[in-house]
């Protein structure tokens, strides 16, 4: 064992499972991460594509659904719910095991101790049980296709009583409906083991020099992610618990007495609230949207300071945008529920602080445009990625101002308008923070670079697509069209708007063929790419001053000393128009 | 540097379909509806502008700013752009809430007008009933016992009592044009949601909770309510009808429903 | 000694150094040497975890009791008042043995730590003996909001009790064994500060239970 004064490096344990399975490494736990997490989004796209394929044929008979649901699409037409339970399926694994899981546990395990100097994270083997956990949710989640009545048809909100009372609420709300909880509360639990290390590696694992003020953007969007990890799973595990108990002790926490349900009177429930579910679950799953698209926002940051060589416009205000964000994340909860018949009183609040949530969000889109305004702009596939996240966060977010109204969501909520809303912004804003992180760290995760052309013609499909696909719905939304519908032929007013599903769809196809083209590039470039040098964007942060990929101890037995800012880009009189952070102090020292 | 035009390329055709209202609402048919589409158009206004203004200062950095030999200003940022950056869209924000305050006041805050006619709303996996008091003006008594959707008792009407055997049942929601209307809202079974498009109406129907909302529908025709809350696997085709009617026509309905008990 | 990177060298490493809470400074990490300090700050980010779920099933009950007109206050198991003494007990005692730790008096230090840990396990059966009780009383989780709530909140802590007397019984091993160096001074405040929290937070659930349950 090494005394802490001594520098030298640490060696990879020996052997397969040790170093690439059961690993203590945080750059292999990353890794680990990243490609549950491309597993997830994979089948998270198959099954909107599936969705998006039945909206505009509802009858079509369809070889593959019946090869895969050969209960619930006999004949292989899909079932309507079949279609809820695809839907359920792809907004659950989108939300957990793609959005939290990426941006955060995958890219921050890899780069949060390198960023800040730290050898490793606080605890290795917490991290360790905390990826296995997440993959034993991910199973347990899966395994609700298999069993009998499929996957639930909730939605990924899993309001009760639908999803409170078993089997007679729907075909999925029985075992797949338990296991879908069974699955949320594992991966609570390996959530907030992620954030424990998250906050302690932050505070107090930083090397010599690296003060808070010093912490790259992506530190700081990966420690706020960790805090609203920390406090929100907390509550969905207790929430999840609960609404287990009311399923299968036959408790009345969320289900009300005096149900009729498929012919039956419900008895054994009295005086339950489904609003309390409600308020738990936003409780969780607002901040969750910030889980979500927080990292996207520090690498987005991160990477348009580099690729503009210009130092970031306002970082303390980007700091402090991003605590408000994070604080005022859990003020926000009852925006979900204007129409839920929670007090009215209580909607004027929850908008006047959904309006001040608008603010930080502002800045930063503000500070994004000020760090690109007289910059020295390189379009590498990463920045494209970047940008593109700049505009889709704009067009998301914007729609919120419609939303976060209680008076106009009297007509929007429930429809294709808040489906645009949350997509555009939660959804493809954050996976274009994904990509970005990709094609910026893959030098310094595999050593080599990804192929620049490939990257250019799949960001441009991927981003008109995304637009064909997400800003439609805000028009269907506008003429009334609501969500979680299997089929539109019921509702006249429907009709009109088949023309525009039909476009989004095409769209939809097209757009996640795309997908293939970085998954080709991903694969080819970690085998057969043009060796990366060790700072291939001369970028300022920790990770670019190590070899890639890093050794096993990241800094080799050297305890990095800072003295710049994340940010010291073009600055006059240097020689380079990039400072690392952990270059020799100038004089006179600077803060 | 061809990101620029396809983001302005992309921003032109936004603003265009919002501004040709290629997909819209329907008209409305009350005041509050008047009023609702009025806060739209105040926030789509200033919505837009911000979109446009904010995608067309991304395409423009982008296109300015890119890398042609020039040495990129040093500048960590300016204090006062911030502060006033800030204090504008907090301020903008929160004007377009407290404008739109009046409209969920009128829907939410007032109480319905006395004379206002009573309709209880019964939503169940996946229909909607819709009764009225019948000349009494007083609901009858229920009981879940009683409940039989074959036999046309989904409400478990009790003929025991009195006030229960006027009671009229529908399917489908009638109301008289330009009266004030008061629904009493209930779930059999799970969380459905109330929604007429040309109302600019919405309201979640949660079981264990009877939830009033009230309204005014001033212009005769037959508009569709699609339920707009996921309640299981028949959500799609859990739709009815909202026929406004003459007060006369009203009344004759009525009249043939008891009739026809 | 654990290896690098296993459990034990997560938590107990090195001479305890004095524990600098402001906030990391400006960093000044050495590598893996200031787990001591992680370890503290991950405690308490652990004790955050925890009471955000007591705080959920709180606001939970207090809703669900408002809400509606169901609620029967359930008798509560005399026991309990037993079990608050065991476990208040248990926390003074391992508060004991770490201060005789500190004069250096290393057997009684095991001794004093023994005794907590035995009080702790004591306390455990306590609960199952409440539970019992309830069920000999026909009172089972779902038969009113007021016993589902307390079965949930006494649950929970007792589940939270489980890691926390594993902890103790790890440290009280490691302490019969005599390899209770300066190295484990860690483990011994982590588990202690953990115990000292599930006494409190037991102490805030008996006046839930008995002022709204």
């Amino acid at each position: 064992m090494s005394s802490p004064a001594a520098h030298t490096a640490h060696h990879a344990p020996q052997g397969f499972i040790r170093k690439y399975i059961f690993s203590l490494d945080h750059k292999v736990i990353g890794l680990q991460y990243y490609f549950l997490g491309l597993f997830s989004v994979f089948v998270g796209m198959t099954l909107s594509v599936m969705m998006r394929y039945h909206m505009v044929h509802p009858d079509a008979k369809v070889a593959i659904f019946k090869l895969l649901w050969p209960g619930s699409a006999a004949g292989g037409i899909m079932t309507p719910e079949l279609y809820l339970s695809l839907m359920t399926m792809h907004g659950t694994i989108m939300v957990f095991f793609v959005l939290t899981t990426v941006p955060q546990s995958g890219f921050g395990n890899y780069f949060l101790p390198i960023q800040i100097g730290a050898e490793d994270m606080a605890f290795p083997v917490l991290n360790m049980m905390s990826f296995w956990t997440t993959f034993l949710a991910l199973v347990v989640m899966m395994a609700a296709f298999f069993v009998q009545g499929g996957a639930p048809l909730s939605g990924w909100t899993g309001y009760p009583p639908l999803s409170g009372i078993g089997r007679i609420t729907g075909p999925g709300e029985g075992t797949g409906q338990t296991l879908w909880i069974v699955s949320i509360a594992i991966f609570c639990g390996a959530s907030l083991m992620g954030a424990i290390n998250f906050i302690a590696t932050t505070i107090d694992l930083r090397c010599k020099g690296m003060k808070l003020m010093r912490m790259p953007l992506t530190c700081w969007t990966w420690l706020v992610t960790a805090i609203l990890g920390l406090l929100g799973f907390a509550v969905l595990l207790a929430a999840g618990v609960l609404l287990i108990l009311d399923r299968s002790l036959g408790t009345s926490f969320f289900i009300p007495g005096g149900l009729f349900i498929s012919d039956q009177i419900i008895s054994g429930h009295k005086g339950g609230s489904p609003l309390l579910w409600q308020h738990l679950f936003w409780f969780f799953g607002h901040p969750e949207v910030y889980i979500a698209i927080l990292p996207g926002m520090g690498v987005t940051s991160h990477l348009l300071s580099t690729f503009s060589r210009k130092p970031i416009f306002g970082y303390k205000a980007m700091v402090y945008a991003i605590l408000s964000i994070g604080f005022l994340g859990f003020l926000v909860w009852g925006h979900h529920m204007f129409m839920s018949g929670m007090n009215p009183y209580s909607a004027m609040a929850f908008a006047t602080l959904t309006m001040c949530i608008g603010v930080p969000s502002a800045i930063k889109t503000f500070n994004w445009i000020g760090t690109l305004w007289g910059g020295k702009i390189h379009f590498d596939t990463a920045m494209l990625f970047a940008l593109g996240f700049v505009s889709l966060f704009v067009t998301g977010g914007i729609s919120g101002i419609f939303l976060g109204q209680p008076a106009l969501d009297l007509y929007f909520h429930d429809t294709y308008f808040v489906v645009g809303h949350f997509h555009m912004i939660m959804g493809v804003a954050a996976i274009f923070g994904m990509f970005a992180g990709t094609f910026y760290w893959f030098p310094k995760m595999f050593g080599r670079m990804m192929n620049e052309p490939l990257g250019k013609i799949h960001f441009y499909l991927t981003f008109i697509g995304v637009y064909c696909i997400f800003t439609p719905m805000h028009f269907i939304g506008l003429a009334g069209n609501p969500r979680r519908y299997s089929d539109f032929s019921n509702v006249e007013f429907l009709a009109n708007l088949i023309p525009v599903h039909q476009f989004m769809s095409y769209a939809a196809y097209i757009t996640a063929g795309a997908q293939i083209i970085f998954v080709i590039n991903l694969f080819w470039s970690m085998m057969k790419g043009p060796k990366a040098p060790a700072n291939p964007w001369n970028a300022t942060s920790l990770e670019w001053g190590i070899p890639s990929p890093p050794p096993f101890d990241n800094f080799a037995g050297v305890h990095p000393v800072v003295n710049h800012g994340p940010y010291e880009y073009s600055v006059p009189g240097a020689p380079t128009d990039f400072t690392m952070q952990t270059d020799p102090p100038t004089v006179p020292a600077e803060h | 540097m061809l990101l620029a035009p396809v983001v302005w390329a992309l921003t032109v055709a936004i603003v265009y379909f919002f501004a040709a209202k290629t997909w819209w609402f329907p008209p409305p048919i009350n005041q509050h509806g008047i009023a609702y589409d009025a806060q739209f158009m105040r926030t789509l206004i200033v919505c837009g502008v911000i979109f446009f203004l904010a995608q067309f200062a991304l395409g423009w950095v982008i296109f300015k700013f890119r890398d042609d030999g020039r040495r990129a200003v040093y500048s960590h940022g300016n204090n006062k752009l911030e502060v006033i950056w800030t204090s504008a869209t907090a301020l903008l924000f929160l004007a377009l809430v407290l404008m739109g305050t009046k409209i969920w006041a009128s829907v939410h805050f007032d109480e319905a007008p006395p004379d206002a006619i009573p309709i209880e709303i019964m939503a169940k996996q996946f229909a909607w009933n819709f009764r009225y008091p019948g000349p009494d003006g007083k609901f009858g008594h229920t009981e879940l016992t009683l409940i039989n959707d074959a036999a046309g008792n989904p409400y478990g009407l009790d003929d025991k009592d009195p006030a229960s055997t006027d009671d009229i049942v529908s399917a489908s929601l009638k109301v008289p044009v330009g009266k004030p209307i008061k629904l009493i809202m209930h779930s059999r079974d799970v969380i459905h949601n109330f929604f007429v498009r040309e109302l600019r109406m919405k309201q979640d129907i949660v079981p264990g909770m009877e939830i009033p909302l009230h309204f005014q529908a001033d212009q005769i025709g037959i508009y569709e309510v699609p339920c707009s809350e996921l309640c299981g696997l028949g959500h799609f085709q859990m739709r009815t009808t909202m026929q406004v009617m003459s007060e006369a026509d009203f009344e004759a309905w009525k009249q043939q429903m008891a009739a026809n008990k | 000694m654990g290896m690098p990177g296993s459990l034990t060298h997560d938590i107990i490493k090195g001479p305890p150094p004095p524990v600098d809470r402001g906030f990391g400074g400006d960093g000044g990490n050495d590598g893996r040497g200031s787990s001591r300090r992680a370890s503290f700050t991950g405690l308490y980010v652990l004790l955050a975890a925890s009471t955000m779920i007591f705080a959920a099933f709180t606001s939970a009950l207090v809703v669900r009791r408002g809400l509606s007109d169901d609620w029967v206050s359930m008798p509560k198991p005399s026991i309990l008042f037993v079990n608050t003494a065991l476990l208040l007990a248990s926390s003074a005692a391992l508060e004991i043995g770490r201060r005789t730790l500190k004069s250096g008096e290393r057997s009684r230090f095991n001794l004093w730590w023994s005794v907590g840990t035995g009080l702790g396990l004591l306390f455990l059966v306590g609960q199952a003996l409440a539970w019992r009780e309830l069920k000999i009383a026909g009172i089972y989780v779902a038969s009113n909001p007021s016993s589902s709530f307390f079965y949930v909140l006494t649950a929970s802590h007792a589940l939270h009790l489980l890691g926390g007397v594993t902890a103790l019984v790890y440290v009280d091993v490691q302490a019969l064994r005599l390899s209770l160096g300066p190295a484990k001074r860690t483990a011994i405040d982590i588990s202690a500060i953990f115990w000292h929290f599930l006494d409190g937070l037991w102490l805030y659930l008996m006046v839930l239970f008995y002022v709204w349950g």
